[in-house]
């Protein structure tokens, strides 16, 4: 089949091109990734992210085919119809809307940031017990769909309204984040927490596009949690 | 070569669970703290456990107590894990598992608000009562995760200097033997540095990377065992590895031992469920090395599964669709996406996996790493600068097999007795070792051997041949013949990998180097490997000999020593000398 990839290096390249290879699957419906492993054995030069090969790391997110999604999770037989079979390339490029540092590696620091900025730890200043901190079965399910997040970033570099301010927006991954910590029984900086996202930028410019909610390879949902937030700062002003 | 030097109180490499916890114990009480980690520390392997971290909180069981769990442990390590080590872990386990809910650790629970907790193998109440215990704390079946993540967000919090991307070449050591820091690359720059510290902390774990079918991430390649090595520090127990009972089969990705004990079972094409014969008490959840044999067995004995019969089955249907999404979410992914097998509809194609390294660089319970004054044998010595922690290190808590959810266990306890331990070493004035410029070009030397490389083997090639020769010669099941066979191999691998090419020198997050120099590491871990088992003429726990089939507690009751520089074994005393317990001594192990 043929792979296409991006390709740049800094110091050899004025600019990004993309880089065809052929590459034999012997008709195998293996993931995104195996084929970048059989790509570097024939081209040691290109690079890439990878860990855990499961889909929990958050490594190897990238552009496939035009959607965002994890190399590791994703076979061949989904990227888009006729790629297994080798009718059409598969199409490798690096996350959208941020810095390429080489090849398909992107530059996350801006990405990083903005998780940092919603504070994602848990906050609670009351002295702890000798024991766990209790909470109930139903207290903990509203976790349920926030923690499970690997900060992949295929959500936040999908979306528009993150490729348009990304100084400002916080982007869906570090708001589900934020909600996540608003969620819990046992954080106490609920106020704190709505107060930083109170202005017109950091929370209010999601336009609820969802391209996040169909490219999280986790299946969930940032844009509901947005929701909530918005829904927790109403009440909050009334 | 001139390069810039960084000073730091204590460096931590690695940015898994026990890299982490040890920084934080340090950053807290604001030392200053540097932790290096070839990936964002979030991408480390801790993130792939799954099941839960076993600890006797007395959730599940109100009466649990933590000697039940150190009786356990001892036993499921054949007899050679330290029982002053494992009475510290099962002791202080509560306290560091009750710290990671306080940091914000999103725990499942039961009605009653407290932690959530599952049978795993090898669990019982005590020595006078084989009934199963319900010990494992879990997080769904996310637990890893859940944890190091919740560790990342602790360490933003408290303020620990991240290099994030930067990979350990080699140990800095004095002419006298003392750990004065290590070289590590920048992966992004390529910028090679000087990180000096009177404290070096290795939490890089373990190095699955080393066999050609394993359950661990890629970047599980040994650095720091391969980092030791080269400076000359033996390794203990290396011969043992763990073969989880139940990776998918083809792909190596694991399943949770949770699965089964959540009342999942192993079947085989018979529709038997085979474990009933090999372990009548415990059944499927038996030790894991004694599962993963047996499932070997119904394997050559003609009984596996698919067309080929390599595999066996693992059933979960009968658990119904409500549980399988509540306890087992993520395993229901996993194995739709690499066992094509919906978990609630049809059981899961599962083969004996690469799991875990039990040994690794010896230590005490503080992480303070040991070599021997004669290398291979002498008096115990303690290295100077250096400390261990989690899967690198052999403390020993594993010994010969390792149960399930002990891992996290290990690193949250041991990475924070660690930080503990040298916090109050900084404050009652810790040395800092000088290296002279000698001592610079030798930790240099290995990454000027590649970047001078002009011609050569191919570092692909090279690792797969690597890892088909451990793959075949030191698996769940080991003949004296082919690992000989696999012995020399490996020699012969070191001669060609000596003279392997790097064929791309650019600066910029050149992961073709980073490779490179994990081949180098994946061999000294392999090498050790391979004299160790060759070596050790005795079947125990996970090192299971068709020429010496019988555990031999006259001449192996010890632990091995593998010392780099003469290539020879060793071995050391176990210690069988708890503080508040009566010693457990060695019995036949039946389950």
């Amino acid at each position: 089949m043929k792979v296409s990839i991006y390709r740049y290096n800094p110091e050899l390249d004025n600019e990004p091109y993309m880089k065809e290879y052929d590459i034999d699957t012997q008709g195998k419906d293996l993931m995104v990734l195996d084929v970048l492993a059989l790509v570097k054995e024939q081209d040691p030069s290109m690079g890439y992210r990878r860990s855990c090969r499961e889909g929990v790391c958050g490594s190897d997110g990238m552009n496939i085919n035009g959607k965002n999604g994890l190399a590791c999770i994703t076979p061949l037989s989904e990227v888009a119809p006729g790629v297994l079979e080798g009718r059409k390339p598969l199409i490798l490029r690096p996350l959208p809307g941020l810095p390429v540092i080489r090849d398909l590696v992107v530059d996350m620091t801006m990405f990083y940031n903005q998780y940092e900025k919603v504070q994602p730890f848990l906050q609670n200043n009351t002295p702890a017990p000798a024991i766990e901190r209790l909470q109930s079965p139903e207290d903990r399910a509203k976790l349920d769909g926030l923690y499970e997040c690997i900060l992949c970033a295929c959500c936040s570099t999908s979306c528009p309204s993150f490729w348009w301010n990304p100084e400002k927006f916080l982007g869906p991954a570090a708001l589900l984040q934020s909600y996540r910590f608003l969620a819990d029984s046992r954080d106490q900086a609920t106020e704190d927490r709505l107060g930083n996202l109170d202005d017109p930028f950091s929370l209010f410019r999601c336009h609820g596009i969802m391209n996040c909610v169909s490219v999280c390879p986790k299946g969930l949902n940032p844009t509901r949690a947005i929701g909530h937030i918005r829904s927790m700062l109403l009440e909050r002003a009334v | 070569m001139s390069i810039r030097t960084v000073t730091f109180d204590a460096i931590v490499v690695g940015g898994g669970g026990a890299g982490m916890r040890a920084s934080l114990q340090m950053a807290q009480s604001g030392f200053k703290t540097a932790l290096i980690s070839k990936v964002f520390p979030t991408r480390s392997h801790t993130v792939s456990a799954q099941g839960g971290i076993t600890c006797a909180i007395a959730s599940a069981d109100p009466n649990d107590d933590w000697r039940w769990h150190m009786y356990d442990t001892v036993k499921g390590s054949d007899y050679i894990g330290d029982q002053d080590a494992i009475e510290y872990m099962c002791s202080v386990g509560p306290e560091a598992v009750f710290e990671l809910e306080h940091m914000g650790l999103p725990f499942s629970r039961f009605e009653n608000g407290r932690i959530y907790q599952r049978p795993f193998g090898g669990q019982s109440k005590g020595p006078d009562d084989p009934t199963q215990a319900a010990r494992t704390c879990a997080a769904a079946d996310r637990t890893g995760h859940a944890l190091l993540h919740t560790l990342y967000q602790q360490n933003l919090k408290a303020g620990t200097q991240f290099y994030s991307e930067w990979y350990g070449i080699d140990l800095v050591t004095t002419g006298d033997g003392k750990v004065a820091g290590v070289i590590a690359a920048s992966i992004e720059t390529g910028e090679v540095v000087f990180f000096k510290a009177k404290a070096t902390v290795f939490a890089t774990g373990g190095a699955g990377r080393i066999y050609s079918s394993t359950t661990n991430a890629l970047i599980n390649t040994g650095d720091g065992i391969g980092m030791a090595l080269r400076a000359g520090l033996p390794v203990q127990d290396i011969e043992m590895w763990q073969f989880h009972p139940t990776g998918i089969a083809g792909a190596g990705t694991l399943v949770t031992e949770g699965c089964r004990g959540e009342g999942g079972y192993l079947i085989n094409k018979d529709g038997e469920r085979f474990m009933e014969r090999y372990a009548p008490n415990a059944k499927d959840l038996a030790g894991r090395d004694v599962v993963a044999r047996a499932m070997m067995m119904e394997i050559l004995d003609g009984r596996g599964c698919g067309p080929n019969g390599d595999h066996v089955h693992l059933k979960l249907d009968h658990l119904g669709e409500e549980v399988l999404h509540s306890r087992l979410p993520g395993i229901c992914e996993l194995s739709k996406t690499f066992g094509h097998a919906d978990p609630v509809k049809e059981p899961i194609p599962v083969v004996p996996t690469c799991h875990y390294m039990m040994g690794g660089i010896p230590t005490n319970i503080h992480g303070q790493a040991i070599r021997l004054s004669g290398g291979h044998e002498g008096e115990k010595e303690y290295v100077d600068g250096l400390f261990a922690v989690g899967e690198v290190a052999c403390v020993s808590v594993h010994g010969a097999n390792r149960l399930g959810g002990n891992s996290l266990l290990d690193l949250v306890v041991f990475g924070r007795a660690a930080g503990l331990y040298i916090e109050e070493a900084l404050r009652q004035g810790m040395e800092q070792a000088e290296p002279n410029s000698d001592d610079m070009d030798r930790a240099l030397s290995r990454l000027r051997r590649w970047e001078e490389s002009s011609d050569g083997e191919s570092v692909a090639d090279l690792r797969q041949d690597l890892q088909s020769t451990m793959q075949n010669a030191f698996g769940v099941f080991r003949k004296g013949d082919l690992m000989a066979d696999g012995v020399k191999k490996v020699a012969e691998l070191r001669e060609r990998i000596g003279k392997a090419h790097l064929a791309d020198k650019s600066q910029t997050f050149n992961t073709a180097r980073i490779e490179a120099l994990e081949l180098d590491n994946l061999l000294e871990v392999a090498q050790a490997t391979a004299v160790a088992a060759d070596s050790r003429t005795e079947s125990r726990g996970a090192h299971s000999r068709y020429d010496f089939p019988d555990r031999d507690d006259e001449n192996w009751l010890c632990h091995s020593i593998y010392d780099p520089k003469t290539q020879k074994l060793g071995k050391r005393d176990v210690n069988f000398k708890p503080k508040t317990v009566d010693t457990f001594q060695p019995k036949v192990r039946t389950y």
